[in-house]
């Protein structure tokens, strides 16, 4: 589970979260939306280690951000814009690198696991360069699942996706959910966002402006709700 | 936890080697740049210079530097790209576990194309002996030039001007590794012991150690964001 | 602005552009021309009063920036960072001095304009390269909080540097022989000189306090004018 108290994030003068207070229950999986700029990715960031808070209490799965980062790092699974995966070598050869950076007790096993779950076990020993931009995503979850994390974080995992790719992608991202993980996804998709987490939640100009139960509302009712949030914050 | 940390810096090492080997670009341009200086430096002085002898010593170091530049660059920039290096900084282990991981791929690497360029060195310098006591000198001098040079790509990778930064960066801090490498080479070359030169040795490896540590403690404050 | 503290530095201001007058009085009539040279070697001894004075102030500067450095880095706070690249600014106007004075002492003296071989000249162009490489490096990082972080980083390497560069030069031996200032036939032979010598190394070390002084004057200034920009356009 993941809970957030009165996270503060500034860089320099601009202060991007202004006291983010969010929790997600374990197993339970939380969209948030927001328009750009309003720290979407910084809060991710922030969660997946890769960024410090400037202030505020942040914890994972029990363990302080602050204080045992490394523990975090174990229990958590992140995927972004970037696919973090080296080009020229195979998925074979990525999964295999991160499973050891992870201490993956059965290696061997676990990689073919994973990559039936995402469909790539077609393409295990061809370079990743040569895979399309969806492929490669579905590639990134694997990595970010293989050393079954309680926790998975995704940015925006939509981006640059054509249609086809994104429901393959929308699918996959049901499966590995119910595994009994938290997740948190951010996404730009209204739509998707509402069908796919238990809760959605939005973020504007740096807070936590609604949060409610996927079931409480519909597209239309979300939709009105969102831009009457979001609407005056226009920079 | 001990060989957990030893275990990772080998994975990072294996990575790197699996992925030049695939691609051989790294290895291959250090090489045929290497190659490009010193017979450019060949050809040059030998139209001027009396005893070319005497130049040979400086050439060689400042062969191994340039195509070191070129692997140094290489090695962080392949990380930037598709934002390796976040995968790596989210995995659960000490930063400096990727500062010697990289440090000892440079380290790997240069070595082959010093091990390369050497023989052909010696065909176009053709120096009078040959000591065995060169091949650790030039060991210690690759060392403290990966050691200092893993951090300042970390750094430069950062920066707008990515491949022009290392050089400027690391060019004067090097200076006194590169006095005495050329230094020692150059004794050798002429016959002299090494024991005799022991105070540009102790330079030597003062300097390595010195500046590995330095950097392994400040690699953290590098690459975090 | 303090009123108070504004006028008191602008008495050191007045103080300190004094005591150069001075200084140069002193070193250009007050002190005897040094006996054991002649001709344009003699007149150009003179430029020793402003040469090795710089020089102690180059490296005094980049002492300075390589102290805050590890402050910065060691507990945080822009002041750190703006004390080390303030001193890293002024340190370069200095050691520029130096390597310009150096070649202008030169060649009436040892007939040549440089030499790599003595350790005090190539330490002082190592330093000057550094310290021009740490600037360079700060106008290439966008992001404040990691261009002081990098920064810092190059101003602990770099300081470390400096000394085994000069160990280095010396052993190389053969140096053609820099004028020993403390040595025989130095400066305790001549009361004058010593005293013309001592109040150059006082001016210019004031000189140098009294423009770090303005430099973070100025940077706080600019900082307080970004942090009132950026108020104003916030909701």
């Amino acid at each position: 589970m993941i809970e957030i108290r009165g996270l503060l994030k500034s860089f320099g003068h601009n202060v991007v979260l202004r006291g983010v207070d969010l929790e997600v229950a374990s197993g339970q999986f939380l969209t948030l939306v927001g328009p750009n700029g309003a720290g979407k990715t910084t809060l991710i960031r922030i969660l997946a280690t890769l960024s410090k808070a400037t202030s505020g209490t942040v914890l994972v799965d029990g363990f302080d951000l602050a204080d045992e980062i490394i523990d975090i790092r174990k229990h958590v699974g992140f995927v972004s814009h970037q696919t973090l995966l080296y080009g020229d070598l195979t998925p074979d050869e990525n999964l295999r690198f991160y499973g050891r950076m992870y201490d993956v007790p059965d290696l061997e096993d676990r990689i073919e696991v994973v990559l039936q779950q995402v469909g790539l076990e077609g393409r295990r020993h061809e370079p990743v360069r040569t895979f399309s931009r969806g492929m490669q995503q579905r590639l990134a979850i694997a990595r970010a699942i293989l050393h079954r994390p309680s926790v998975l974080l995704l940015d925006e995992p939509d981006t640059g996706l054509d249609q086809h790719a994104t429901e393959m992608l929308h699918q996959l991202l049901a499966t590995v959910g119910t595994e009994g993980r938290t997740v948190l996804m951010t996404t730009h998709n209204l739509e998707r966002g509402l069908a796919m987490g238990d809760r959605v939640a939005i973020l504007a100009r740096g807070r936590i402006a609604y949060e409610t139960d996927k079931n409480a509302l519909d597209l239309e009712g979300f939709r009105e709700v969102y831009y009457r949030f979001v609407g005056g914050s226009m920079r | 936890m001990r060989i957990g940390f030893l275990h990772k810096i080998l994975a990072i090492v294996h990575k790197d080697i699996i992925a030049e080997l695939r691609t051989k670009e790294m290895f291959s341009s250090m090489f045929v740049f290497a190659l490009l200086v010193i017979v450019i430096f060949n050809f040059a002085f030998e139209l001027r210079v009396a005893n070319i002898r005497q130049v040979a010593p400086g050439v060689l170091w400042v062969t191994f530097t340039f195509a070191g530049i070129l692997g140094l660059n290489r090695s962080f920039i392949l990380e930037k790209d598709r934002g390796c290096l976040e995968g790596l900084l989210l995995a659960p282990v000490d930063r400096s576990a990727i500062y010697f991981g990289k440090m000892l791929g440079n380290l790997l690497f240069m070595s082959v194309v010093e091990a390369i360029v050497l023989p052909i060195f010696w065909v176009l310098f053709n120096p009078p002996l040959f000591s065995p006591a060169l091949i650790p000198v030039i060991v210690l001098g690759t060392v403290g030039f990966a050691g200092v040079g893993t951090l300042f790509s970390a750094i430069a990778v950062h920066t707008r001007a990515r491949e022009v930064m290392l050089p400027i960066l690391l060019f004067p801090i090097v200076v006194p590794l590169m006095i005495a490498a050329v230094k020692i080479t150059g004794g050798l070359l002429d016959g002299q012991p090494l024991a005799e030169m022991r105070h540009w040795l102790n330079l030597l490896v003062g300097f390595d150690v010195i500046f590995l540590a330095v950097s392994y403690m400040t690699f953290d404050y590098v690459v975090e964001e | 602005m303090n009123t108070r503290s504004f006028a008191a530095t602008g008495v050191l201001n007045g103080i300190a552009a004094l005591a150069m007058l001075v200084a140069l009085y002193l070193a250009l009539v007050y002190a005897p021309p040094a006996a054991n040279l002649v001709g344009a070697a003699q007149i150009a001894q003179r430029i020793f009063y402003f040469h090795v004075p710089s020089a102690w102030v180059g490296f005094l500067a980049f002492f300075v920036t390589f102290v805050a450095s590890i402050a910065y880095l060691w507990k945080g706070g822009r002041q750190w960072d703006v004390l080390a690249f303030s001193s890293v600014e002024i340190g370069l106007v200095f050691t520029s001095m130096v390597v310009t004075t150096g070649p202008l002492w030169a060649k009436p003296t040892w007939g040549v304009w440089w030499v790599w071989s003595d350790p005090k000249l190539s330490t002082v162009a190592v330093l000057w390269l550094i310290y021009f490489a740490y600037l360079m490096l700060r106008n290439t990082v966008e992001d404040e909080a990691r261009r002081a972080r990098l920064a810092a980083v190059l101003g602990i390497v770099g300081f470390l540097d400096v000394p085994i560069v000069f160990g280095a030069v010396r052993w190389w031996g053969q140096s053609v022989a820099h004028p020993i200032v403390f040595g025989t036939g130095g400066l305790r032979h001549s009361p004058r000189m010593l005293t013309a010598f001592l109040f150059c190394l006082g001016a210019f070390t004031l000189l140098y306090v009294v423009l770090l002084i303005q430099r973070l004057r100025l940077e706080g200034m600019r900082h307080e004018v970004e942090r009132l920009k950026s108020q104003g356009f916030t909701l």
